[in-house]
């Protein structure tokens, strides 16, 4: 299978491999996928008093698409407020990344561990999660 | 050293230049067709073919009368078991095979299924081999054929052929293997194995693509197949079609490069392949997948816990591999084979086979070593599974969302 440059690129250099804490309140931590499909993705935010993303972290189980799409993901996310992350679609994904139809499950795995991350932190927050529409698998 | 470094010699073989050399004449100036009968141009044609027959026929301790030239090992399982199923109809309708087999024969099963027939689809023991006992109790007076691979493509553990054809002999069944990753990597004796029908395909050990053989034992019993291709009737009536010389004559050159080398080979091969496995297995949580026993001296199947088969085969590019990830595949389901030994969705994900060959070097396998073991540490570092293991966290008392 050939790779797009965008992911080798994001594979081979993953931006914001990391961990933040996930007991502070200003983290929001987004686990999503399972070992048994060969992806798990987890996503954290950690957000300022103005509502933005200050940084972003992620760790992936998957392959190569799996990874570049969380590494993308945190590149998009930080400086972003909370709200304009919640717009990040999956789709915008697929077009930077130039995923092949077989891994669009990859990005949309990615809008997820966004959207898990922020209600995350919304939870915490004493906000109501935001109830999401089923995604486009 | 060149990079990157093929060790995917399950999938296919390089073709030994002394095998491509046998065949060269036979594009051109050898050309004839040899069912040609009435001219020079046919009879040498035939006479090429006939001394391949004879080096196949030689490697696997059968007479070369009983050899049927194929496509390869697809046709050869194709033309065995909807081939025994057609002629032996009024003996029985009922194969036993394993979930383990190749997909060439499972399909050839399943299209028996369709025609009427019964299958058995034996389920294997952790390490891969079939249970004696279990195969005993599913045989039925309805049984007509027992299919048995003789060694796993993916594991490459090798199967109780000889006890496997006792059994079947017992019940009057006759006995067919799938040998396509045995022969010529290892002895194979249709006699003392007790086989009535065997595959082979040339590709796998170091013989051009395309061509393959079927073995259809002649004596005690004498073994009959339908023609699955209507024609001219050659190969004995049971395959028709103009006979791939220069192919045919490829792999009888290969049959006898391996019958010469093959001692010497498993020897030198399987000690590359432990230290391999030694040296990949000092990594956490990695685990040889099979019996380490019994099986081919050049696989090495290994799962890494905690990273995923194809992210790692990326991430080992230099390195030509093959993963049992469901990426790999359309399917996005990891490999069956692996699942089958009771391994576990991520265990199978996780695994990289490793296929060594003739040319496979020392040199080659030391980097392939140093390669998956940054690949792995790296992936690892990445995975949000491996750190949860680490902090000790049971992944399967989370409730994952399966997508």
């Amino acid at each position: 299978m050939a790779y797009s440059d965008k992911v080798i690129d994001h594979y081979t250099n993953p931006r914001n491999v990391g961990t933040l804490d996930k007991s502070s309140h200003k983290v929001g931590t987004g686990l999503v996928g399972a070992p048994e499909c060969g992806d798990v993705m987890r996503l954290q935010i950690q957000v300022d008093e103005n509502n933005i993303i200050t940084d972003a972290k992620f760790k992936t189980f998957g392959c190569g698409s799996a990874i570049a799409s969380s590494s993308l993901a945190t590149e998009w996310l930080k400086g972003k407020s909370v709200d304009d992350a919640m717009k990040i679609d999956n789709m915008d994904i697929v077009e930077e990344l130039a995923l092949p139809p077989v891994k669009i499950h990859c990005s949309v795995l990615a809008e997820d561990a966004i959207k898990a991350a922020i209600n995350d932190f919304r939870v915490k927050n004493g906000m109501e999660p935001i109830v999401l529409e089923k995604s486009h698998h | 050293m060149n990079i990157p470094i093929y060790l995917d010699n399950n999938a296919t073989t390089p073709m030994d230049p002394r095998v491509l050399e046998a065949m060269l004449p036979y594009f051109n100036e050898k050309f004839g067709n040899a069912a040609s009968r009435n001219h020079p141009f046919g009879w040498v044609a035939e006479e090429g073919v006939d001394y391949a027959r004879e080096q196949v026929a030689k490697l696997i301790g059968a007479s070369e009368k009983e050899i049927i030239f194929t496509s390869g090992a697809t046709e050869s399982d194709n033309l065995a078991i909807k081939g025994v199923f057609e002629m032996y109809k009024e003996k029985g309708n009922h194969i036993i095979t394993a979930v383990t087999e190749h997909k060439a024969i499972l399909d050839a099963c399943k299209h028996v299924e369709k025609l009427g027939g019964k299958v058995t689809y034996l389920a294997v023991k952790e390490d891969g081999l079939v249970d004696l006992a279990v195969l005993e109790a599913a045989m039925t007076p309805e049984t007509i054929l027992v299919s048995i691979m003789y060694g796993n493509n993916e594991i490459g553990v090798i199967q109780p052929v000889k006890e496997i054809a006792a059994i079947a002999h017992k019940y009057g069944a006759l006995f067919m293997t799938d040998a396509t990753q045995a022969v010529g990597k290892i002895p194979v004796d249709v006699i003392a194995d007790g086989i009535d029908l065997l595959a082979m395909s040339a590709h796998k050990m170091y013989g051009p693509k395309g061509v393959g053989a079927l073995y259809v034992r002649r004596k005690g019993p004498r073994v009959k197949v339908t023609a699955q291709m209507d024609g001219g009737g050659h190969e004995r009536g049971m395959r028709s079609g103009t006979l791939n010389v220069p192919g045919i004559v490829g792999l009888g050159k290969a049959c006898e490069i391996a019958g010469l080398e093959m001692e010497s080979e498993a020897i030198r091969l399987s000690a590359l392949r432990d230290k391999l496995e030694s040296a990949l297995t000092v990594l956490e949580e990695s685990y040889v997948n099979g019996n380490v026993e019994h099986r081919l001296p050049h696989v090495a199947n290994i799962s890494f816990k905690y990273v995923e088969g194809e992210g790692l085969m990326m991430a080992m590019k230099d390195l030509a591999v093959s993963s049992g990830s469901a990426c790999t595949s359309a399917s996005l389901e990891p490999s069956y084979v692996l699942k089958s030994l009771g391994l576990s969705d991520d265990l199978a994900h996780s695994s990289i086979r490793f296929g060594l060959g003739r040319f496979t070097t020392e040199e080659e396998v030391d980097y392939a070593v140093e390669v998956t073991k940054t690949a792995v540490t790296n992936l690892r570092n990445m995975s949000p599974l491996w750190e949860m293991f680490k902090e000790g966290i049971d992944l399967d008392s989370i409730e994952w969302a399966e997508h």
